[in-house]
């Protein structure tokens, strides 16, 4: 008979090594799907996960790429990571990151055409703002009314992306393009840009946002007591309040940071790559963050790997989409997979699987 | 004169219809929360059974083995997810979401070529002389059998949680799970049948949206539905009877919302269409910070891991 | 006296990793016995009776019952087979109303009406009053257990065991529950009755069976033996009684007026009128049964629940208002009942445990910085100064046993030398060597000159402990009186409320 037994302390070891065994798998029951779909599984998978930064034709494109897709996967899930410890679930950051986009645009759109060195720092502000305040929304009706802010977060998404159409159909429209429904390019606005730093990495504000970000965060978790409280908080929500950890402080701040941190991704998106306001605009970095926050191990450091892993799956997914027609949506059922093996495999952190004798007395 | 326009019947018809897909995954969550699990994984549940109700449909052109299928696909997720939350005792809120994501991708693979397609009609129950009552007859007796089955498994659900030794079986493990233990109820089998259940219904809430709905079939075509459900069992306060009201003033809204935007409002349709989840939120509000606090009646032992550890 | 076995349980073993909970043990009891099975906190009591009751399966050993091979794989099959378990926690459901958790614990319930007929009759028989349509959560703790028993008492059966009933009742609803025991095994009923209480066990009890270590030490008729032998045998060494130095008591360092709060659980019990002086170097016991607002006091006091501002004072100075943290700072310090969960993280190591409520007050963290260094360094200073065994501050809380984890717990709000510390339940399933070292560790400190506030529900702690006393009974506290010379009949009376006796004694008919 197969027995669970909880472990007196969870092993270290399957927690660091299960992300990567999480991969493996995924590549696995990928390559499975991939040969169903009637494609060469090898070929898939190194074009997926090797091709992008490796291989001769396609590199030189795609290696900038990693970063930018990489960068607001980072800075949103640094930021879930947080509360996720806290047990305050924001899973809106995609309503966020509009919203954050919009602010950022909306001010650059202000400015437009004046010069200035100081309207892409207002920009930045405005985004951060932008965020914080869409989340601000199942903070308060969290601690003022007691609703479940994972509902009240991820239904104001839906919201976000109407308002994110209006605006692109309406008010934020191109005025000397009024035909095509989008606003203007922010690239083409130089005061407003979000331009590559260095040439050819694509490493942009972006970036440096999120390495400072993933900074704060780790020294945050580890040696300061705001760190301290979101822990306790989430494995022990009563020895919190003995503690002295003000729950309700803890949603605002957690929700907070997340927030502030999705709206300056969509901000860094909409002034870059993503160059205008559209009804596209948002691709689900917001949900996909989720899962690079529990592939991170909700630590700032893993979150940084993670999100250069699913960054990758992205640009892979887009070449296996033009060399091998491989559907666009197999890359996210290949992203909720990994969230599954990695679930899966976690019960070997805490548990530890025994054989018993029959115990049939 | 523009709320003149709206024919009263047609809106309760139209109303009811709006209603069935998300109570049908409502009056599922509500069972599988009774039983002490959270399933945020309403909305991935219900997009699966939307698109193998959608593809099972089409193929051999019946609905009704389109709706089995839809609620052997809603049920397939949700074994995944029992067998992540039950036996490998991973978080109920990651695997909910992990759940959603890989729905929406999983569905979005599958339907590609179904895009499109009209699905083959569902036939509206003939109720004979009591669909041509006058008003009436208009407004409730002229829809498809599934939402008369909708309602009858509110009732049934109902009854078994009230009066059947197993529906109390399963309100105390969701009450406790610690004492059902210690009285020898096995806490994890009930559990996986209310998942189970659930996934089915989410299934057919799924389906009902594909096929009969919206009649087609698009990439991420619940919009929400799920989340909506999974609000309602919350404002319901884990009653049956009060999650069907509360899907029918939802499904209010959102048709005269629909009505609305047909008659030309001056709103733009963006912010029209933003209203339920906005109605949705707000009643969220009233009812979690009402005076006799709904977490009363929530169960007590909802989302917490279960492992026995003798 | 002779009468035929009902029960016999020979060599049951139990393992579990890293403990032998039970190692080859047995025994027999009669029908009509009232049989006692004995020992500390750890000794194996529970298990062995999860494996008569069918919740464990033994590793080896067999069961007999009247002659017949038992070996129950689930509760439903013990219950079929005539036995019965009231439990110590754990096995009511308080959304869910009388009637139904009573059929919950029966194989075949009546249909309702009938069953709600029965559960009066049957309720009223034996002198425990139960209305059938009531939510348990809204009971007392002494109803709760009563719904327990009128459950197994539906089902007939021939072997009614009881884990630690006595806990949660006053003294008066003691006499009432043993006269309802002696009356079942008259007629036949044999119990198994559970506890670490001597004197109760001499008192009801025909034949005890003492464990230690998971192994039976004895049988023996607890009538012809002292309470103090049956100690030597139940502990294995015999422990000094806490010193308590004489001490002259001090001003007033904490006054609570007036004070009513509501509890934030929908179960849980409001203060009432709470009012009480509490000076220095004084040991004040709060006797009461659980669910009468002991926690609710705790948290009050702690900060974790807030006050109006002048309704708590220490040494004069307003305090109500502030939360936790403010009352640590000002020496104001607390350990609560529950150690896993709420005193302590389970799922943190030691030296976070420290930092939990010490690090403001022990200078461990500058500017919201932790010094994680100075916090270890304390974490090791609680554990060698108290005595937990442990390997390490590395060790998670959860690792720890009950009474090392009480002793970190306890002894970090020492350390912090504050000027009154509250505790609730102090020992509560604490070994005895661990229980001695946290009474006398708080004497210690009152003899320090700070004020000490003992909540529990163990009255023998109280009259070791406490210079001064008081009860709670449903949110309200009595007047505090001198413990001298105080009885447990008295101090029933004042648990029972308010010292009302004509009340009390018509409910002892």
């Amino acid at each position: 008979m197969i027995r669970l037994e909880k472990r007196k302390e969870p092993s270290r070891i399957w927690r660091i090594a299960n992300p990567f065994l999480a991969v493996a798998l995924t590549m696995i029951a990928g390559g499975l799907m991939f040969a169903a779909l009637g494609k060469d599984p090898l070929v898939a998978i190194r074009l997926i996960f090797f091709d992008p930064l490796f291989s001769e034709t396609f590199a030189s494109y795609s290696r900038p790429q990693l970063l930018i897709k990489a960068a607001p996967l980072i800075l949103i899930g640094v930021g879930l990571a947080i509360g996720f410890k806290a047990n305050i679930w924001n899973i809106g950051a995609e309503g966020q990151y509009i919203i954050g986009a919009l602010f950022g645009a909306g001010v650059a759109l202000a400015f437009f055409p004046a010069p200035g060195w100081y309207i892409f720092p207002l920009m930045i502000l405005a985004g951060a703002f932008g965020g914080f305040l869409w989340a601000m929304i199942p903070a308060i009706l969290k601690t003022r009314f007691n609703t479940n802010e994972i509902l009240v977060s991820l239904l104001l998404v839906y919201v976000a992306e109407r308002i994110l159409a209006a605006m692109a159909l309406g008010l934020m429209r191109n005025p000397d393009q009024p035909g095509f429904p989008g606003s203007r390019d922010l690239r083409r606005y130089e005061a407003a840009h979000n331009a590559e730093l260095i040439a050819n990495t694509g490493m942009h504000w972006g970036g440096v946002a999120a390495m400072i970000a993933v900074i704060f965060a780790y020294v945050m978790m580890t040696r300061h007591m705001l760190g301290f409280h979101v822990k306790l908080a989430g494995q022990a929500p009563r020895a919190a309040r003995f503690g002295g950890v003000s729950p309700a402080r803890l949603v605002v701040i957690c929700l907070g940071i997340s927030g502030a941190l999705a709206g300056l991704a969509g901000m860094f998106e909409v002034s870059g790559p993503g160059g205008q306001v559209r009804i596209e605009f948002a691709t689900g970095y917001g949900f996909t963050a989720i899962i690079v926050a529990f592939l991170g191990r909700l630590n700032p450091l893993g979150v940084v790997l993670a999100g250069l892993l699913l960054g990758l799956t992205y640009i892979g997914g887009e070449l296996a989409q033009m060399i091998l027609q491989i559907p666009g949506a197999a890359i996210q059922v290949f992203q909720g997979m990994l969230l599954f093996f990695l679930l899966a495999l976690d019960f070997q952190t805490n548990y530890r699987i025994r054989l018993t004798r029959g115990a049939a007395a | 004169m523009i709320f003149g326009s709206i024919n009263p019947a047609v809106l309760m018809a139209a109303l009811m219809v709006a209603a069935t897909p998300i109570l049908l995954a409502a009056i599922g969550e509500l069972v599988v929360e009774k039983s002490g699990v959270l399933n945020l994984g309403v909305e991935g549940m219900m997009i699966m059974g939307a698109c193998m109700g959608f593809i099972i449909a089409v193929n051999p052109g019946s609905p009704l083995i389109g709706f089995a299928g839809a609620a052997a696909g809603g049920m397939v997720l949700a074994a995944l997810f029992a067998l992540l939350t039950q036996a490998l005792m991973t978080n109920q809120v990651a695997s909910g979401l992990a759940l959603t994501l890989f729905g929406l991708g999983l569905t979005a693979l599958l339907g590609q070529q179904y895009v499109g397609i009209t699905p083959p009609r569902t036939p509206r129950l003939d109720l004979g002389p009591l669909s041509e009552i006058p008003f009436l007859g208009r407004a409730f007796f002229r829809h498809d059998i599934v939402v008369y089955l909708t309602v009858a498994l509110v009732g049934a659900v109902w009854w078994f949680l009230k009066f059947t030794r197993a529906g109390m079986i399963m309100r105390a493990v969701g009450e406790n799970h610690e004492a059902a233990h210690a009285l020898g109820y096995h806490v994890k089998r009930v559990r996986l049948f209310a998942i189970l259940f659930g996934g089915a219904c989410a299934g057919l809430g799924g389906a009902y949206l594909s096929l009969i709905r919206v009649a087609g079939w698009t990439e991420g075509m619940t919009v929400g539905a799920g989340w909506i459900a999974l609000a309602l069992v919350v404002f319901a306060s884990w009653r049956p009877w009060r999650a069907m009201a509360g899907a029918y003033l939802f499904g209010g809204v959102v048709v005269l919302q629909l009505n609305l935007q047909a008659a030309g409002v001056r709103i733009p349709v963006e912010y029209l269409s933003m209203s339920p989840y906005l109605i949705t939120i707000l009643v969220l509000v009233l009812i979690s910070s009402g005076r006799a606090r709904a977490s009363l009646n929530a169960p007590g032992s909802l989302n917490k891991p279960f492992h026995a550890s003798s | 006296m002779t009468r035929t076995t009902l029960l016999k349980v020979e060599g049951l073993s139990k393992s579990y990793p890293g403990v032998r909970a039970n190692d080859d043990v047995s025994f027999r009891i009669a029908e009509g016995q009232i049989h006692a099975l004995l020992g500390e906190n750890g000794a194996g009591k529970s298990t062995l009776v999860k494996m008569i009751y069918g919740l464990v399966r033994p590793d080896a050993g067999r069961m007999e019952l009247r002659g017949q091979s038992f070996a129950p794989g689930q509760p439903s099959e013990a219950r079929k087979s005539g036995v019965a378990m009231v439990f110590q926690h754990f096995s009511l459901f308080d959304a869910l109303d009388v009637a139904e958790n009573v059929a919950l614990g029966m194989e075949n319930p009546p249909p309702p009406r009938d069953l709600a007929r029965r559960i009066r009759t049957v309720s009223e028989e034996y002198g425990l009053p139960l209305d059938p349509s009531r939510l348990v959560g809204e009971l007392s703790a002494g109803e709760r257990q009563r719904v327990e028993i009128v459950r197994c008492l539906l089902q007939d059966p021939k072997l009614l065991i009881m884990d630690e009933p006595t806990s949660v009742l006053t003294p008066q609803e003691v006499d009432i529950l043993f006269r309802t025991l002696r009356k079942l095994a008259a007629e036949g009923t044999a119990i198994l009755y559970i506890s670490h209480k001597l004197e109760e066990i001499r008192a009801l009890c025909d034949e005890a069976t003492i464990l230690r270590d998971g192994k039976k030490i004895a049988t023996c008729d607890p009538r012809e033996r002292t309470a103090r032998e049956m100690a030597e045998l139940m502990v294995g060494e015999l422990l000094t009684p806490p010193e308590r130095p004489a001490r002259p008591r001090g001003d007033v360092v904490l006054a609570v007026e007036k004070l009513s709060l509501k509890s934030a659980n929908p179960f849980g019990t409001s203060l009432k009128e709470i009012s009480f002086q509490l000076h220095a170097g004084e040991v004040l016991g709060i006797a009461g049964v659980a669910g009468n607002g002991q926690d609710e006091l705790l948290l009050m006091l702690s900060g974790e629940l807030r006050a109006p501002r002048n309704q708590v004072r220490l040494r004069g100075q307003p305090v109500g208002h502030l939360g936790p943290t403010g009352r640590r700072g000002l020496g104001v310090v607390a350990a609560p009942e529950e150690r896993l969960g709420h005193a302590a993280a389970p799922d943190m190591s030691l030296t976070e445990n420290a930092l939990l409520s010490a690090a403001r007050r022990k200078g461990l963290e500058q500017g919201g910085f932790i010094d994680w260094a100075r916090t270890e360094a304390f974490a090791r200073q609680i554990i060698a100064r108290f005595d937990v065994r442990t390997p390490g501050p590395h060790v998670l809380a959860r690792a720890l046993s009950g009474g090392n984890l009480q002793k970190f717990v306890i002894g970090r709000e020492i350390e912090l030398d504050p000027d009154v510390i509250v505790v609730n339940q102090p020992t509560w399933g604490v070994d005895a060597s661990a229980a001695a070292t946290i009474r006398q560790a708080l004497l210690d400190l009152a003899g320090k000159g700070a004020g000490v506030l003992v909540i529990s529900q163990d009255l023998d702690e109280l009259l070791e402990v406490a210079d001064s006393f008081a009860a709670l009974n449903e949110g309200r506290l009595t007047r505090v009186r001198s413990a001298r010379g105080l009885t447990v009949e008295e101090i029933g009376l004042m648990m029972g409320g308010s010292g009302d006796m004509q009340v009390a004694h018509e409910a002892a008919e």
